[in-house]
């Protein structure tokens, strides 16, 4: 295999891995705190329409990208009034807001399937993107590429390193205990939830303005469920993200570039992989569980907390 | 990857509602359904088929209701879909192929309806096969892409492994080697009508892989864009992809159902209609192509004018003997063409000089 298409391929699978990244992180510390969200994959598709929507009428990146980020938070604040404060069934309320988020994205994104945008590009810093084999697979990715990076550090640091993020554990693992030594389930909670719906939003996003450069209907095909299941495969340990989108992201790519080499895996097979992988986690995780040897899961997903006094 | 297809359970509730507003209509107009697989905004597959739609309506105006159903999967869902057309409908299109099956299996619970299912091989008395010669303008492609190509390597972007797509990639080939000895095709497969997101990823790796001319038979205009960025050629499929590749698009393939949907949504109306089976191609206008690009040589545009008009006169076939299947085994004599049935509406085998394996 030459050098140019061993980089090119490690591009490929960081372009397919990233929106999970971004869907997962929000989705963990969403989780982390308690709450199960299912409206990921209706937070993404309204990011990547927003996204696209700004960028091709402003050209301004920035303003996409920050566009895509209140439109996620926007519209996971649905979710969040109507789970804590109306106490409606989670499960139940995350679908309807993938439901939500689908047809309202196709409905209010009708005029933009003819449109094409300027793209986000990849960045070149003099020198340092010109190091031969280094240069382009550590210097020369996308802004954000980087930026998702980034996020898993910033939750993994939020989580274990501030008080906040102590709090918000506890809530999730506990939120009557939480609550009776005083702290504020349901702020922190909203507040995670609103994070979550920014980071799918922005992995939305990245779907219309960095890997293609059109607006379609469903164009997120499922992502928001691979990242509900990557936040399994996780084990809500944020660094495992990456590993997992890696592994989800590049079984496509790399299944792609086998069939071009006429390398003949099975296309099935390989996308049943990850799903595997997830299902065999849960397991080993319900396994340690019974064993008392695991602290990761939060004891609290899902379920609704009541202020009683 | 899996779909997850709420939404079409949606779709269909607003639109019976929409209908029950609108229906007010005098005169018994025939009420006409269609189920896409994709939503009408792909600018590919469903796009055309919905300007087929509009094409008629226009044509037939009070006469006809129209109903459409996008996103429909080709699963249980498009059975139940297909069902609750049939209840309120005269006539009833499905516009994919996996929707045989499940369309036959209403068709026999509702003998009074009629059925239209696009390419499929299964007649039955109410229902009737149409398809388009899309092999016809594989064949015009696949000679300016075996002389566009540089690197001798056509990429090609599939769906599904079903007959019509093995056509495409049979036909496009043939021409291209017939230009172009040297040519050699690599067809990546991503088992999906509809995913911008991975019908991208598969034309960065075959563009990756030495590729730069790149053949799709998915719904999106994703490969197009990324031709454009990587200054590689592409074809636009089922519609003109001008706007997401000025310099890339060379010609593009257009499925152009408009006239055969006002035709038998007039058979209807009129009474005459009866089961049929449908195979039109450049001859009879089914079959189009967008605009030359002026970044073609001249020689290699009058070329492709050629067989356009060759194949409008049917002057010529795609598939001319001899030809053999990939294994060697013969499958046309000299100057021999194939029938429709079984042959090309089945086709399940590569032809002899493909290299990549036959999917399973």
């Amino acid at each position: 295999m030459n050098e140019s298409l061993f980089i090119n391929i490690i591009i490929g699978i960081s372009i397919a891995s990233t929106p999970l990244i971004f869907a997962a992180i929000g989705e963990l510390l969403v989780e982390r705190s308690g709450v199960l969200n299912l409206g990921v994959e209706g937070m993404m598709i309204v990011g990547a329409l927003l996204g696209f929507v700004v960028q091709f009428h402003t050209g301004n990146p920035f303003l996409a990208v920050f566009a895509a980020l209140l439109g996620g938070m926007a519209i996971s604040s649905i979710f969040a009034f109507l789970t804590q404060f109306l106490l409606t069934n989670q499960v139940a309320t995350g679908l309807a807001l993938t439901l939500f988020g689908l047809g309202f994205s196709a409905f209010a994104g009708r005029g933009y399937t003819e449109e094409t945008i300027v793209l986000i590009k990849a960045i070149h810093i003099p020198v340092l993107s010109d190091i031969p084999f280094i240069g382009p697979l550590v210097f020369s990715m996308n802004p954000l590429v980087y930026l998702a990076f980034f996020m898993v550090y910033l939750v993994w640091w939020f989580l274990f390193k501030t008080k906040q993020g102590l709090i918000l554990r506890s809530i999730g693992d506990n939120h009557d205990a939480a609550h009776a030594i005083g702290h504020n389930v349901v702020r922190y909670r909203f507040m995670a939830i609103l994070f979550g719906g920014a980071m799918a939003g922005v992995g939305g996003a990245f779907l219309s303005l960095v890997q293609v450069p059109i607006w379609g209907e469903d164009m997120t095909a499922g992502r928001g469920w691979i990242a509900l299941g990557l936040v399994v495969f996780a084990s809500w340990l944020p660094f495992r993200i990456i590993l997992g989108a890696i592994l989800f992201g590049g079984i496509t790519v790399l299944q792609l570039h086998a069939q071009g080499f006429d390398i003949r895996i099975s296309a099935q097979y390989l996308s049943m992989l990850p799903y595997l992988a997830t299902i065999l986690i849960l397991v080993s995780l319900r396994i340690r569980l019974k064993n008392k040897t695991n602290r990761t899961v939060p004891n609290c997903l899902g379920r609704i907390f009541h202020s009683t006094s | 990857m899996s779909k997850v297809r709420f939404s079409s359970i949606l779709k269909l509730t607003v639109l019976s509602t929409v209908l029950a507003f609108t229906s007010n209509v005098s005169a018994d107009p025939v009420k006409a359904a269609f189920v896409y697989i994709g939503p009408t905004g792909d600018h590919g597959w469903t796009y055309a088929h919905d300007e087929g739609v509009k094409y008629a309506k226009e044509k037939l105006g009070d006469d006809v209701i129209m109903t459409t159903i996008e996103n429909v999967a080709e699963n249980s869902d498009s059975e139940r879909v297909i069902t609750s057309l049939a209840r309120k409908n005269d006539i009833v299109f499905t516009t994919s192929f996996g929707y045989m099956n499940p369309t036959v299996k209403v068709a026999k619970r509702y003998p009074d309806v009629k059925f239209e299912h696009a390419t499929g091989y299964m007649l039955e008395d109410n229902v009737s096969v149409y398809s388009a010669r899309f092999y016809e303008g594989r064949h015009v492609i696949g000679k300016i892409a075996g002389r566009m190509t540089e690197s001798n390597v056509v990429g090609y972007i599939a769906s599904f492994p079903i007959p019509e797509v093995i056509r495409g990639i049979n036909s496009a080939f043939l021409a291209a080697k017939s230009v172009n000895p040297d040519v050699q095709i690599k067809v990546v497969w991503v088992y999906s009508w509809y995913d911008p997101g991975k019908e991208a990823d598969a034309a960065n790796a075959l563009i990756a892989q030495g590729a730069d001319v790149l053949m799709q038979h998915t719904d999106s205009t994703a490969a197009m864009t990324v031709a454009e960025e990587n200054g590689v050629y592409a074809f636009g499929q089922a519609s003109n992809m001008r706007e997401w590749g000025p310099n890339a698009q060379l010609t593009g393939i257009i499925n152009d159902w408009g006239p055969y949907y006002a035709d038998r949504i007039a058979a209807v109306r009129d009474g005459t209609w009866s089961s049929s089976d449908t195979f039109a191609g450049v001859q009879q206008g089914m079959v189009k192509f967008a605009p030359m690009n002026n970044n073609m040589p001249t020689e290699v545009k009058n070329e492709a004018m050629q067989a356009i008009i060759d194949l409008s006169m049917g002057k010529i076939h795609p598939f001319t003997g001899p030809i053999n299947k990939q294994d060697g085994s013969p499958w046309l004599a000299e100057g021999e063409t194939p029938p429709n049935f079984p042959d090309l509406l089945t086709m399940d085998f590569y032809v002899e000089g493909i290299d990549s394996q036959y999917p399973n």
